[in-house]
């Protein structure tokens, strides 16, 4: 497959799944992700997405997805029903965000959690010196019709984990077209975590 | 003629259980013998890997597609099967049979009693939806084949399907229960109930035994009429109808002047002129007794099943609520199945399975298509 065509995101949570695994994705949207991850690492896909549309399309390829919301979703699941949940841009938009966040850790194995972050230098500049709510390229949307409920930063979700036992086993930060490496919380639009429930440990 | 694509089909018959025990009911008696009436459409490929199993509803029978021999008339989701169509029989073999307990050619309370050359009426046994997917199975393992496709069907056809899954799971790779249930609900069973007293309270019902004078049909034609207030809505019922009334109405007090009247008793009396009194309360009453549950738990239910699962609700189905279909897919997840559920945006009510099928077919279709392709490759 071209990786050209695939979204830097999406990059980085193939490399984090293993192959042959279980995936459950959070929000699938379209199912492009559990498409990729189904060709590539051979996983077997389950999808939740509330868009009756976006349901459509996942079922177009041939993918299984459930039409519902990700509260009521998760929490039916027995613990461990998945060697991964996937959570990718989609925690920060429910308002439910700490119990969806406790279930995912509990019926995943591991859960990988994309957020946008809202420390990002632009966002940081535009708020400063511009004085009005951040538009960026992970943060495209206006005050005003912004599905996002939590801004939070890279640090902020740090934190957050240590305070609820969860431990952060590798990360990836994201700039538009590239890997950051130097000061993420500063420099990355995106962060793709890998993580587990269990005792804090800094890596990554 | 009608144009049809599948064109003019022809319904068989199926008799089994002629000799020996007999065919084995839940409720502890053998009947014998039974006989199935079904349709079957497309070609049985050489593996005998692309039948599909498709379940008809309360009202329904084995003429589920094409035009009937002689009769002219389209099968009942004839827009659902036919070449090219959701279930596409270029590509798969349908088969539907009419339910044990049916009046459509299948064995049923209005079939002759060989010991007695007079129908059976209220002497032939209850009957149960498990009784009705055994006989199926029996018709299945009569046309050799070991492993269907899919088991599709909506409202009691999705009972069928349910039951097919819990049941025999080993016999199907997948099934499509629509707008339907695992248990049904004390409203579901309180209207069924007021359709059975209007069938039991018309002085030609004679306890089930009319057959060769006048049947019952006032008491059918009010149950027909109450069963189809429920599978409409507020809102396809205001489009349909409004309150406009019919241009003929005259001025007796009680005429029927409203056009939903009219439609109302049209559908009754077109009814009685195709269904048994005496069916209608044996299949009501079956689906009335259904409940999967009964002696399971959501988590064993589907417990070891490796078949794919597609669950389709339709939004404004107030008889057959969402919620009841959640419940499937719980079900669903407990037992790790892989598994599609749409609540399609629909006005329709409960005939949205007859009637809305631009999504169904979406649907339909590209599940099919996945599941066969993943028997292919296997």
């Amino acid at each position: 497959m071209d990786h050209g065509n695939i979204p830097i995101d999406h990059r980085a949570i193939l490399e984090l799944i293993e192959k042959q695994t279980s995936v459950l994705d959070l929000g699938c949207g379209r199912g492009e992700l559990m498409d990729i991850l189904i060709k590539e690492k051979g996983c077997r896909c389950q999808g939740i997405e509330i868009d009756e549309n976006a349901v459509y399309e996942c079922v177009a390829r041939g993918l299984s997805v459930l039409h519902g919301d990700i509260d009521s979703g998760l929490s039916e699941y027995a613990d461990n029903s998945f060697d991964y949940v996937v959570l990718n841009q989609s925690l920060q938009q429910l308002r439910h965000f700490d119990s969806v966040f406790k279930d995912a850790l509990r019926v995943g194995r591991r859960v990988i959690v994309g957020l946008p972050n809202f420390a990002h230098y632009k966002t940081r500049l535009q708020l400063f010196f511009g004085g009005k709510a951040p538009v960026t390229p992970s943060l495209p949307y206006n005050w005003f019709d912004s599905p996002n409920v939590h801004f939070l930063s890279i640090l902020d979700f740090r934190d957050y984990c240590k305070s609820r036992d969860a431990r952060i086993t590798h990360s990836i930060y994201l700039g538009e077209k590239m890997r950051i490496l130097l000061l993420p919380n500063l420099l990355a639009n995106v962060a793709i975590f890998l993580l587990k429930a269990g005792t804090v440990l800094e890596s990554g | 003629m009608k144009e049809n694509a599948l064109g003019l089909v022809k319904a068989q018959e199926f008799t089994f259980a002629g000799s020996g025990e007999g065919f084995k009911l839940e409720c502890g008696e053998s009947f014998s013998p039974v006989t199935l009436a079904y349709e079957a459409y497309g070609q049985l490929n050489r593996d005998k890997t692309n039948a599909i199993l498709i379940a008809h509803a309360l009202s329904g029978d084995a003429h589920a597609a094409g035009l009937a021999d002689g009769e002219n008339r389209a099968g009942w989701w004839d827009n659902m099967i036919g070449p090219g169509k959701a279930f596409d029989t270029d590509k798969y073999f349908i088969i539907c049979s009419n339910v044990l307990g049916g009046c459509r050619g299948s064995s049923g309370p209005s079939s002759i009693n060989p010991k007695t050359r007079k129908p059976y009426g209220l002497s032939f046994p209850s009957v149960t939806i498990r009784d009705m997917v055994n006989a199926q199975k029996e018709l299945i393992d009569y046309l050799g084949i070991d492993k269907l496709l899919s088991v599709a069907g909506g409202s009691m056809g999705g009972m069928q399907v349910l039951t097919w899954l819990a049941a025999y799971p080993g016999r199907l790779q997948s099934a499509i229960p629509i707008a339907t249930t695992l248990k049904h609900s004390p409203q579901q069973i309180a209207f069924n109930e007021v359709g059975r007293q209007a069938i039991i309270a018309d002085p030609c019902w004679r306890n089930g035994d009319y057959y060769g004078s006048a049947p019952p049909a006032k008491g059918l034609s009010l149950a027909r009429m109450i069963g189809h207030i429920t599978y409409m809505s507020d809102q396809s019922m205001e489009k349909k109808f409004g309150r406009i009334k019919k241009k003929d109405a005259r001025p007796f007090k009680f005429t029927a002047d409203f056009e939903v009247e009219g439609y109302l008793h049209y559908r009754g009396g077109n009814f009685v002129k195709r269904f048994d009194a005496n069916s209608y309360l044996y299949i009501s009453k079956a689906m009335d007794n259904f409940n999967l549950l009964d002696g399971r738990t959501l988590q064993g239910l589907f417990k070891g099943v490796k078949a794919r699962l597609l669950v389709i609700a339709f939004k404004s189905d107030w008889l057959y609520p969402s919620y009841q279909s959640k419940e499937i897919i719980k079900a669903a997840k407990l037992a790790g199945l892989e598994s599609t559920y749409c609540e399609v945006d629909s006005t329709y009510g409960h005939d949205a399975f007859l009637l809305e099928t631009k999504e169904e077919t979406h649907l339909i279709r590209h599940f099919l298509k996945k599941v066969f392709y993943s028997i292919q490759v296997r």
